[in-house]
């Protein structure tokens, strides 16, 4: 049964012409290599006239992909003198049945044609629309929420302050130590060419609190919170969670959407801190061992080489970033379709359009804020 | 019914399945106990048992998904558990499965899903392929048109029977269905037993199936096992099982809907 014979086609010269097929004419029959190339060219060799007589008595056993090759050498239809088992009449009777069957012509996009000129700008005014209509839900969620309170989602809020939050606390801290510490040498050794060693508390505190620490929390948010959202609003709308919802009268925006929002923006200005202070402590320790800079010395001079103003700019970063992590990634996970491929694409597009969002959002506070904290 | 298909295979009779003293369990609840089961080739097998009698666990145990706490299963011969890679694709190769929910690949359309299989085996021409998906479509009554859709935008019924066309698309001697007629109207139901039952009579088809659905049981099983107590407790053809007095079999067969399931079947036999 393992390996059954191979199919087999004989020609014999009596009048009528008739062909007589054996062997085995199943689909593992013809998983060897080269028994399918054999087998075609056989049928095409034997250039069938339409009087020919098949015999398939002798076949030892039959499917409908074996059948289907017999059928397309007989140019889809029954020869007249056809022999074959009982058993095996009903697969042939289907494959007439079946009569023609003919896959629908594909329609082909084709590139920078004016239909796919206005499917894209279709698509871009969607997503603006979209982001426009979920900003403008999140408002009136919150408004509700401030009226409200005490039936607000409290128990969401703690959950995904906890998640994107608490559980974020590891990885942003030794990113930040890390990149604490390559700051530090690569200024120390600029600095000590110019005998400026005591500088390196003004150029770490101002670029880590400022800038860094803020963008590098919302870096590491938006892989981690922002992708999970995503998926999760994807996967509840491939098992139709996200539809019950709406038929039990819990929506998407209240119970979903708004917890998120403003659990991020809870969580990313705490990280922010966090994650200035980790990195603060890796350049205070690189600093201590590349300058010799004594840690009481950095810790000292840190308030007055950064005025004030520059934290209360870094946890306002924080603020709004973690609330458009958490709008982006929401306005994709609503967007997912349900299949797999499109929770794929889905969560990436998600947390690169977070990413570059969170920078773009870091040029206006750059522009904006030119003038204050020096 | 049973008689005549058994009749028309007298070579009938060589173990597909093997089951020996499996036991299986979940923590400290154990579902199986030294269960036994034979499957031989030919039978059209259904599967019962109430719910949390490890139907499916068993199911996924034969199909070498789980692996059972002791105990062997063997299919075509072969220890599903602990063989090679290479001896578990050959057995892959010769069994289909219709999961309950379909399981299609929702990143491919249907007539995708249906080629898979044989555009895994690497030898198939592609319009062989294209011929035969679509033959296997049109035996589950799925249009060309609709064989270009994405499994997202069929129906719950069409999903069920374009999977049913993947689990035949490499036409596998051993079938499982798991379900099959959930979810299927009536008529629908009706043309999917008779495709079974025809598929069965030429290419001596063995099924495994897991149901409820007692019409379906009654029009097709040539053996009906019971599960409960955690074994088997009786197996045989319908109508003898029916008898075993225990209480679960009792409430199953002999319910109302059992009754109003096994009338429907005289009437028809009557009609033939």
């Amino acid at each position: 049964m393992l390996n059954p014979e191979p199919p087999r086609l004989v020609l014999t010269d009596s009048a009528p012409l008739s062909i007589i097929a054996s062997g085995n004419w199943q689909v593992r029959s013809f998983v060897p290599p080269g028994v399918i190339a054999h087998t075609a060219a056989a049928l095409k060799a034997i250039a069938v006239p339409a009087t020919a007589h098949w015999d398939l008595s002798q076949i030892t056993g039959l499917d409908h992909i074996g059948a289907q090759l017999l059928w397309n050498a007989w140019g889809k239809q029954r020869p007249p003198g056809l022999v074959l088992a009982s058993h095996h009449e009903d697969i042939f009777r289907r494959l007439e049945q079946a009569g023609k069957l003919t896959v629908p012509p594909e329609t082909e996009a084709r590139w920078l044609s004016a239909a796919f000129v206005a499917d894209i700008t279709d698509t871009a005014f969607d997503h603006l629309n979209g982001f426009i209509a979920l900003i403008g839900q999140l408002v009136m969620d919150i408004g509700q929420f401030v009226r409200h309170p005490l039936r607000g989602p409290w128990k969401e809020l703690s959950a995904n302050i906890y998640h994107a939050g608490f559980q974020a606390l590891g990885i942003t801290a030794i990113v930040g130590f890390l990149i604490g510490v390559v700051l530090s040498y690569l200024s120390a050794q600029q600095l000590h060419t110019f005998g400026g060693d005591v500088y390196i508390v003004n150029i770490l505190g101002m670029s880590i609190i400022r800038e860094l620490g803020p963008l590098l929390a919302a870096i590491l948010v938006a892989g981690r919170s922002g992708s999970s959202i995503t998926a999760q609003l994807g996967v509840m709308r491939v098992t139709e969670e996200l539809d019950a919802m709406l038929v039990m009268g819990l929506p998407h925006g209240f119970r979903l959407i708004m917890p998120k929002v403003i659990a991020l923006a809870i969580a990313m200005p705490l990280l922010v801190i966090w994650t200035d202070a980790m990195a603060l402590l890796g350049g205070m320790t690189a600093a201590k061992l590349e300058l010799s800079l004594s840690p009481i010395y950095f810790l000292q001079s840190l308030p007055d080489a950064v005025p004030l103003a520059n934290y209360w700019i870094g946890l306002g970063k924080g603020v709004v970033f973690g609330g458009l992590i958490a709008l982006v990634a929401c306005h994709f996970g609503l967007r997912i379709k349900p299949n797999t491929e499109s929770l794929g694409h889905g969560t990436t597009t998600s947390v690169v359009s977070a990413i570059t969002i969170v920078i773009l959002a870091d040029a206006v506070f750059a522009i904006v804020f030119s003038d204050v904290g020096f | 019914m049973g008689k005549t298909l058994s009749v028309s295979h007298p070579a009938d009779g060589q173990t597909i399945i093997q089951i020996d003293h499996l036991w299986s369990q979940f923590g400290t609840f154990v579902v199986h106990q030294d269960l036994s089961l034979t499957i031989r080739q030919g039978d059209i097998v259904s599967l019962v048992g109430g719910s949390g009698s490890g139907k499916t666990t068993l199911l996924r145990q034969i199909l070498g998904l789980d692996t059972p706490a002791r105990g062997q299963v063997r299919v075509f011969g072969t220890n599903v558990a602990e063989s090679g890679a290479d001896a578990l694709q050959a057995i892959r190769n010769r069994w289909g499965m219709l999961f309950q929910h379909g399981a299609l690949f929702s990143a491919l359309s249907a007539f995708d899903n249906v080629a898979q299989p044989m555009r895994e085996l690497g030898t198939l021409p592609e319009d062989l392929i294209r011929d035969a998906v679509l033959l296997k479509l049109y035996m589950v009554d799925i249009k060309p048109a609709e064989a270009m859709k994405m499994p997202a935008d069929l129906s719950g019924g069409m999903v069920k029977r374009v999977a049913l066309a993947r689990a035949l698309a490499l036409e596998p001697e051993l079938l499982f269905l798991d379900e099959p007629t959930a979810g299927l109207d009536p008529n629908l139901s009706d043309s999917f037993v008779e495709l079974i039952r025809s598929l069965h009579r030429e290419m001596r088809l063995t099924v495994v199936i897991v149901t409820h659905d007692l019409d379906t049981l009654f029009a097709l099983s040539t053996q009906v096992a019971v599960l409960a107590d955690k074994r088997v407790i009786a197996m045989g053809p319908p109508a003898d099982v029916m008898r075993v007095e225990h209480p679960f079999i009792e409430q199953f067969f002999r319910g109302a809907r059992g009754l109003r399931a096994q009338e429907g079947l005289t009437n028809h036999a009557v009609s033939n």
